[in-house]
């Protein structure tokens, strides 16, 4: 979940996640070296009084300031590469969840055993209580087991959506008459906020997504309950 | 062969990994097993058997295939 004056990612709930950041601040670092040494460079260079007229070649820096860009984007490239395939892993679900996007308006199928299906809109400004998050809480919360392999298939009804939680790692479109697969696992139980990532209409910005984790006596409760009561 | 498949069913957890649908867009994985259910259904029917290794494609298409879906293909069906 955001908070206030936040500059960095979400603190991740998926070890993929966790390997997002730390791939992210690696880059970042790169990236911040590669500007400090640029614009030092350039201050140097301008204020200089060494100046040669005559300079026309040099081999030396030549060969240097080709092969060191390669060497740094090969070394941004192999965690890359290693994170895209870590998140094609082959696994093994659980747990197979179909979220829907609706205008507007998500709703989640739990069909494995029995057909559980329920939506989840948003809870307005106006009926929330204290301590709960303006435009994140919904009516009802998508509950799954901690440290489960789920199988997200995200489609839409209506028109485009995506479905997207930053904790996680995960955003996928929703694109009516197509499944679109995704899968996590939650490292740690809590509570996942996002909010629907694909300009949908008027209330694009008020269909949030909850995702809870909880263990698996919960998970079952919650699921028993939920049957019984629609 | 059928008591490992009846065990199959009876762990069924969820839908495998499928290898004939190793991508993301998993549509086709849904509406082939809704296909092959009705199609062993009907086929078994047909020479009077039981009904009962369709039960895999069932449970599979049910996991991956919205309700909504599902409903609409049944009424396609009812309607010929």
């Amino acid at each position: 979940m955001a908070h206030p004056s936040q500059l960095g990612f979400q603190d991740a709930a998926s070890p993929v996640m966790e390997e997002l950041l730390h791939f992210h601040d690696h880059t970042l670092m790169i990236v911040f070296l590669i500007s400090t040494l640029v614009l030092y460079i350039i201050v140097a260079m301008v204020v200089t009084k060494l100046t040669d007229k005559l300079i026309l070649d040099s081999q030396e820096i030549e060969i240097i300031w080709t092969l060191l860009p390669a060497i740094i984007l090969i070394l941004i490239a192999l965690p890359s590469l290693r994170i895209l395939y870590l998140m094609d892993e082959i696994n093994d679900p659980h747990l197979t969840i179909k979220a829907m996007g609706h205008q507007w308006y998500w709703s989640y199928e739990y069909t494995d055993y029995e057909d559980l299906g329920f939506d989840s809109y948003m809870i307005p400004t106006q009926d929330l209580t204290p301590g709960q998050f303006r435009l994140l809480e919904t009516d009802h919360r998508m509950v799954i087991p901690v440290e489960s392999p789920v199988r997200i298939l995200v489609s839409a009804d209506d028109v485009l959506h995506s479905w997207a939680v930053p904790c996680l790692g995960i955003k996928m479109d929703a694109v009516p008459g197509r499944l679109n697969q995704t899968a996590f696992i939650t490292s740690r139980p809590g509570v996942f906020y996002g909010q629907c990532s694909e300009i949908c209409g008027a209330n694009h910005s008020f269909m949030p997504i909850v995702v809870e984790a909880v263990r698996l006596e919960h998970f079952e409760n919650w699921s028993s309950m939920m049957l019984e009561d629609t | 062969m059928s008591g490992n498949f009846e065990e199959k069913i009876k762990n069924y957890r969820t839908a495998p990994f499928d290898a004939r649908f190793p991508n993301t867009n998993q549509t086709r994985n849904c509406y082939q097993n809704y296909l092959d259910y009705h199609r062993c259904k009907k086929v078994l029917s047909a020479k009077n058997q039981k009904t009962t290794p369709c039960e895999w494609y069932r449970r599979v298409y049910k996991s991956l295939c919205p309700i909504a879906w599902v409903q609409k293909w049944d009424e396609q069906r009812q309607s010929g």
